[in-house]
């Protein structure tokens, strides 16, 4: 029961979560800071339960192993394509879990309310710290305790949608109910009035009626935002989750969960961030879903597509020196990554430069494509950012396009009309020759043509990503 | 349908509109091919190797026509031929109708169709029907050849025992099909080639065939290839000169002149004057591949090759395609068949003359009585239209200074302006909470602040390894549920208990998820 030895616990935690984050700056330091995370939880975990207001360590223990267990056979088993849907499901138990604590808080809030001061003094735990408050603590706290369980129940629902949509149990579709988001404000609206009377009074009613609202808020918003945003969504949800443990750790009085909910949310916050930026879209355009208006008609685009065999691409491949591969989410979905990599493999031994470029966007999670291009054993220093690339297009010979489309659309540099406009995009049509590997000639998630395809240095290779690319391999040689 | 191919009537013509290998691809259509006797003689191809793919050979012109209900050719028909076309036959062939208005008055007589090959619009789609760019293409590569045969030295350079031998410099004006066919096959024999063309934007694929780029420095409004099709369009006289002025200069330095500049239903413009050919060194060659329009040099006689009196061969053949008859004909007569391949949509033998498609239309010239020359615009514009390039402005150094200051003083000012702001949010707060709430406030701002610090220096490829490991330690909300489970009333323990068991969940499948991610990061 030393307070002291806790706090000096959490301290050591904190810095070890601080390091855990700073060391993914680097694919080999990263290795290392995963063990420093965990070494972190370990102890948080271990000094609260032997710290002071633990109680009940039979049940904790088992709670933890059999979430443990869980967690882990997941983890296992996941497939690296399926890591969207993994992390949107995460955030959905962080945000319940949150939720429950909130209401927690309130209940020991309601009962001591009714306990005369023997009682009180008797109390021990949590509910000790929480009857030792005094009147302004005690608004403060519920404020608190409301923020909490309301972040939380955003994240819970938003999250749960978001999990739907990345495992295609949900249309990905952007869909709102009549009212739009004016829905979303009237229930925001509702929560702000409930607030101040739950300030006042205290009432369970008041938060329970939130809870709903809130809940409401993250299902709707959610389900306004298409599928191709996502990684937007799921880095939001990222940091909402984080604001979650915070505001939860100021109830609690609690400084770990303050520091960790605090890192966690300007982690997502940041990746937000820099996802918008690389759409060149606001976030809160990404938040209210669909494109912005455009200021005119779009650009004719004048030209037909014209498709090519695999001969042709191999031909193209066995003349060309340096190549430059661009997957999109199509890859994921064809789960084409393995087929790529070999590929990849093949041109390498004979001596060509094969690189990848990502574009920040590209997939359904902030870094999805290099994932999935480590896993195929795509060495990662030859996989590069937009930025480091897009100067080398017109040094390329060939550049490939894997199941991606509005991320090398031309449109948003040369038309400023497009809905797109502005947005940086991969310059693969300065490459030589473009193959475009594609399903059909339908549009991209904007639904915008691309007048990519029907330049004249761009071949349309169509079928399926992982069928084409197959179909490839043998013929290089 | 039955596909006739007739001999060429024109003196000297040695090409053939249809070969044996361009007979079995017209059967895979579902036509029969018939040809005349002798046809491809002077382009290599026996009756025998006709008759062995399959096509009927037949003894004259009349019995061809008469069984045909399509006729190929090279050459546009004579009047006599023309004659004797019958209606609804189908004649492909060169035709040049805008040249040949009492021809096009005949086979309008006559009821005949003709797709006139030269008419086949310049666009992506009907570039394997261009038969004025596959035969321009040999002209181009011709032409060389014919300069090096009238050459008396090496195109490369040498170094041998016997001496040095410095390069031959060779200038190619006007850089369409037959300019770039020659700049290649200039280079590659090794000469330096220079290029000169009026359109600018062709400088770029003038360099990618290896040649050097000849710059005037003139300010015009520069010609939009995109308007005129891909052709240069005439240029204004303060141009000519500064072209003319520059070509002067280049003359004395030059071995070989190939000269390629036409403009689209004009005479050749004079480029190469009698005073340029006089500055030339002896031996020099000019091949001016435009002798058929006038010519480019002004000394050129068409069909002929002169010698100047300073001893400059200037070659004016008119024939370039047709002495490599047995490659034009290969080219041309596949031209021929993917027209062909478009007039049989279903490849069953029946010819649909689909007049709505713009290449169909485009190069039919007679049909049903009717003369529909000259066709309206194509639908589709041939190649985009050129955007000029703006030039990135070189910035001074003093200006550079002026930008850094600049956004050094707005950095400051905004940097400032937040921390104005949010000092003076966080003193607002000070003032109503409790310092039992400030102190925890403290640490949140100071959290806040060391995650952008930190999560700003990860790298992007290690954004959803990232989002893994931030999910598993947001579950330090397990922290929360712990201290309530100790908590007296039932309620709170269960839910406090399902808190333990999401966050469980969470902890280890963040955590083991992140290991297995970071663990496939591998260097090559």
């Amino acid at each position: 029961m030393d307070y002291g030895f806790t706090t000096a616990a959490y301290v050591v935690a904190a810095v070890l979560f601080i390091q855990s984050l700073g060391g993914l700056s680097g694919q080999e330091s990263a290795k290392r800071a995963v063990w420093y995370g965990i070494a972190g939880m370990a102890l948080a975990v271990a000094a609260t339960l032997y710290g002071p207001g633990a109680g009940n360590w039979l049940i904790s223990l088992v709670m933890i192993a059999a979430g443990g267990a869980i967690g882990w056979v997941v983890a296992q088993r996941v497939q690296m394509t399926e890591m969207p849907q993994l992390v949107a499901a995460m955030h959905s138990l962080v945000g319940l879990a949150a939720v429950f604590i909130g209401y927690n808080t309130h209940i020991e809030l309601v009962r001591i309310a009714a306990l005369d001061e023997t009682a009180r003094a008797a109390l021990n735990g949590f509910a000790a710290v929480v009857a030792h408050k005094s009147g302004v603590e005690v608004s403060i706290l519920r404020v608190e305790t409301f923020l909490g369980v309301f972040i939380g129940a955003v994240t819970f629902t938003g999250s749960v949608i978001a999990f739907g949509k990345l495992a295609g149990k949900v249309d990905g579709k952007a869909k709102k109910l009549p009212g739009g988001h004016v829905l979303n404000a009237a229930a925001a609206i509702i929560s702000v009035v409930l607030l101040v009377v739950y300030l006042q009074t205290g009432s369970t009613l008041a938060l329970a009626v939130m809870t709903l609202a809130a809940l409401f808020i993250g299902y709707h918003l959610i389900m306004g935002i298409g599928g191709a945003d996502m990684p937007v969504v799921v880095s939001m949800l990222n940091s909402y989750s984080g604001w979650a443990a915070a505001a939860i750790g100021f109830s609690l009085s609690n400084d770990l969960l303050i520091v960790v909910g605090a890192l966690v949310g300007s982690s997502g916050a940041i990746l937000s961030y820099i996802m918008c930026k690389a759409m060149n879209r606001s976030f809160v355009s990404v938040i209210l879903g669909g494109f912005g208006g455009t200021t005119g008609p779009a650009m004719e685009v004048t030209g037909e597509q014209v498709a090519i065999d695999a001969e042709g691409v191999a031909a193209a491949l066995n003349d060309a020196d340096s190549i430059v591969i661009i997957p999109g989410y199509g890859m994921a979905v064809a789960q084409a990554q393995q087929s790529v990599s070999e590929l990849t493999r093949k041109l390498r031994a004979k001596g060509k430069n094969v690189r990848f470029a990502i574009h920040p966007v590209a997939g359904r999670l902030p870094g999805h494509m290099n994932v999935l291009l480590a896993e195929a054993k795509v060495p990662y220093d030859i996989v590069l950012e937009m930025d480091e690339i897009n100067e080398d297009f017109p040094e390329t010979d060939v550049a490939i396009v894997i199941g991606s489309n509005d991320i090398v659309n031309p449109a948003a540099q040369e038309d400023p009309n497009s809905p797109i406009a502005g947005m940086p995009v991969l310059e693969c049509w300065k490459a030589k020759q473009v193959f475009v590997s594609k399903r059909g000639q339908g549009t991209g998630y904007s639904g915008i043509e691309n007048p990519l395809f029907f330049k004249d240095n761009t071949r349309m290779f169509y079928g399926d990503a992982k069928k084409s690319i197959d179909q490839l391999l043998p013929m290089i040689e | 349908m039955k596909i006739g191919c007739l001999s060429e009537v024109f003196a000297g013509e040695a090409r053939v509109a249809l070969t044996p290998d361009s007979a079995l691809a017209l059967a895979k259509l579902g036509h029969a091919s018939v040809i005349q006797s002798g046809a491809g003689a002077k382009a290599g191809f026996s009756d025998a190797a006709y008759a062995a793919a399959g096509v009927e050979v037949l003894a004259d012109a009349a019995a061809v026509i008469a069984a045909a209900d399509v006729l190929v050719k090279v050459r546009g028909p004579e009047a006599a031929e023309a004659q004797a076309l019958r209606e609804g036959q189908t004649l492909i062939s060169f035709f040049w109708p805008a040249q040949n208005a009492e021809l096009l008055e005949i086979v309008k007589d006559r009821g005949a169709t003709v797709v006139a090959m030269d008419m086949v619009p310049r666009i992506s789609r009907a570039q394997k029907m261009d038969a004025l760019s596959s035969m321009a293409n040999i002209a181009g590569y011709r032409a060389v050849i014919e300069a090096g045969a009238n050459f008396g030295r090496f195109f490369t350079g040498q170094v041998t025992a016997a001496g040095k031998v410095p390069p031959a410099r060779v200038l190619i004006v006007g850089a369409g099909v037959a300019g770039l066919a020659a700049i290649g096959t200039s280079t590659s024999l090794g000469a330096i080639t220079l290029a000169f063309d009026v359109r600018p934007e062709v400088a770029e694929q003038i360099e990618s065939m290896g040649a050097e780029f000849v710059y005037l420095d003139f300010a015009e409004a520069a010609q939009d290839g995109a308007a005129t099709g891909g052709y240069a369009a005439p240029s204004s006289p303060e141009f000519r000169e500064a072209q003319l002025k520059k070509f002067r200069e280049l003359a004395p330095g030059i071995d070989i002149v190939i000269t390629t500049a036409l403009i689209p239903g004009r005479p050749a413009p004079k480029l190469w004057t009698a005073d340029m050919v006089a500055l030339m060194k002896p031996g020099s060659v000019i091949v001016d591949l435009a002798a058929e329009r006038g010519g480019n040099c002004d000394l050129t006689v068409p069909d002929q090759k002169i010698v100047t009196d300073n001893g400059v061969t200037v070659v004016g053949y008119t024939d370039f395609p047709s002495r490599m008859a047995a490659q034009a004909s290969t080219l041309y007569a596949t031209n021929i068949r993917h027209m062909l391949t478009d007039l049989t949509p279903k490849k069953d033998g029946v010819i649909v003359h689909n007049m709505e498609d713009d290449v169909i239309r485009g190069a039919t010239v007679t049909k049903d009585h009717a003369i529909t020359f000259p066709p309206p615009p194509p639908k589709i514009a041939a190649i985009a239209a050129q955007k000029p390039k703006e030039k990135v402005k070189e910035l001074t150094v003093e200006e550079k200074r002026a930008a850094e200051a600049a956004a050094f003083k707005t950095q400051t000012r905004n940097q400032v302006g937040m921390l104005v702001v949010g000092g003076a949010l966080i003193l607002l707060a000070g003032l109503f909470a409790p310092a039992s709430f400030m102190s925890h406030f403290i640490v949140f701002v100071l959290s806040v602040y060391v995650g952008v610090q930190v999560i700003w220096n990860v790298s992007h490829s290690l954004h959803t390894p990232l989002m893994a490991v931030t999910n598993a330690i947001s579950s330090i909300i397990i922290l929360g549920a712990l201290m309530q489970i100790g908590s007296g009333n039932f309620l709170v323990v269960i839910l406090a208990a399902a808190s333990v068991f999401m966050a469980g969940i969470n902890i280890f499948g963040g955590f083991m998820v992140t290991r297995r991610m970071l663990a496939m990061f591998q260097k090559s």
